[in-house]
């Protein structure tokens, strides 16, 4: 029983609770370098271009698909109740209160969360990172808050990409392939969804799970151990651990902005 | 450096960005039909307003013109007291009337108003007085009912079924 024994259990609860301070302080110090990071803007755009840019394919086709999921799957149901005409308003109350910013963040967790987690953790791996402090150039201002700054900035833009994208998709569906109405799908459309209580609220929530994938990767790379191994799990937890994050915050956001 | 390259796609991608955002404001949200017009602030007070809610449209002859600003329940009365806001632009008799209604079978509640014959027109903090209140179901059918019970029985009705 040696795991019971109280030297291994305090060791482990120290351990965990140093990783929990640390990553609380990196966190601080990301956030407080926004000033700084936004002076370089040069290095913030270079991360836009990699976390955004790259991901903006996977994002447009996967928004696409949902969106015609969404309204053939809204349709079948409707369609019971005769009210087929409101397949525009589920398709794009569905996409930007909920889908689009929880599947943009999960989809940036796969495509851009790994590739920072794998990049930072071979920079850790490599001792590029301590050759960087031996330089009197810190690795958290010059590496690390960049990239958090350029996930926080791309994540919403991507958000907002898949909802537009879905509920075109939807449109093509419902209108063009089904036969709904067009003039109804946009008006029962814009009766029911709130531009401040709907479309902003997504907008808040696609901001929030930018910062919570960034970091998760960001940290999960900077405090890897610096083996081919570690880095691995490194990778591994970094999708694991923000998809939970997503999912979980997903639901607490949406008790508190919606709770009427 | 090959960052100008970057520069481009980056602007572009902030761009696309920017468009979903405009697109899904004013496409899909209601932007273009909030009006930022000057408007003037009644109030009706109702019985029942049923399924009601905050920003629901105010029509006159099926045309929106303002939306319901607050509903609050007003302890003395025990009534429902429904603020709207009114573009500035349509004025209406003091003797209007204000009706709760129903879009379709399913749709949503919204305030309809009929005008009146009184020379004077609303103006701000005016209390519309006569409302007739959203239709309750049950108390549709209990009235029905109670109408079916008090005729005199002509046929023989078995089983109280219509």
């Amino acid at each position: 029983m040696s795991w019971l024994d109280p030297r291994e259990v305090g060791y482990a609860v120290r351990t965990r609770l140093a990783g929990v301070g640390e990553a609380t302080r990196l966190f601080l110090r990301l956030l407080a370098l926004g000033g700084a990071s936004f002076g370089r803007f040069r290095l913030v755009l270079d991360q836009v271009f990699f976390l955004g840019n790259r991901s903006l394919s996977i994002i447009t086709v996967s928004g696409l698909f949902v969106g015609f999921v969404l309204a053939l799957q809204g349709y079948y149901t409707l369609q019971r109740y005769g009210s087929a005409d409101a397949v525009g308003l589920l398709v794009a109350l569905s996409l930007v209160r909920e889908l689009g910013p929880v599947v943009t963040a999960l989809l940036f967790a796969g495509r851009a969360g790994t590739s920072l987690t794998a990049e930072i953790g071979l920079m850790k791996a490599g001792e590029q990172l301590a050759a960087m402090e031996m330089m009197a150039v810190d690795p958290v201002r010059r590496v690390l808050a960049p990239r958090f700054w350029g996930g926080i900035v791309s994540m919403p833009l991507l958000a907002a990409v898949f909802s537009a994208v879905g509920i075109l998709g939807g449109w093509l569906v419902a209108v063009a392939l089904i036969g709904v109405d067009a003039g109804s799908f946009w008006s029962q459309m814009q009766a029911g969804v709130d531009v401040w209580a709907d479309v902003g609220n997504g907008v808040l929530k696609s901001v929030v799970f930018g910062i919570t994938v960034t970091f998760i990767a960001l940290q999960q790379g900077y405090a890897c151990k610096p083996t081919p191994e570690g880095v691995s799990q490194a990778t591994t937890s970094t999708v694991v651990m923000a998809s939970l994050s997503v999912l979980a915050l997903d639901f607490v956001l949406t008790a508190m902005m919606f709770s009427i | 450096m090959q960052k100008s390259r970057h520069d481009i796609w980056v602007g572009l991608f902030v761009l696309v960005g920017a468009a979903a955002v405009l697109f899904l404001a004013l496409k899909a949200g209601n932007l273009l039909s909030l009006n930022f017009g000057e408007t003037y602030q009644v109030v009706a007070k109702f019985d029942n307003i049923g399924g009601l809610k905050p920003r629901a449209a105010v029509k006159s002859a099926g045309v929106v013109v303002g939306r319901v600003e607050s509903i609050t329940f007003d302890g003395k009365t025990y009534q429902a007291r429904v603020a709207l806001q009114l573009e500035k632009k349509f004025e209406f008799p003091k003797d209007s009337m204000a009706k709760i209604l129903t879009s379709g079978l399913l749709g949503e509640q919204y305030i309809g108003l009929e005008p009146g014959v009184d020379e004077k027109y609303l103006a701000a903090g005016d209390v519309v007085k006569q409302t007739q209140d959203a239709v309750v179901l049950e108390n549709l059918i209990s009235q029905f009912l109670y109408s079916k019970a008090a005729e005199p029985p002509a046929a023989p009705a078995p089983g109280g079924g219509k």
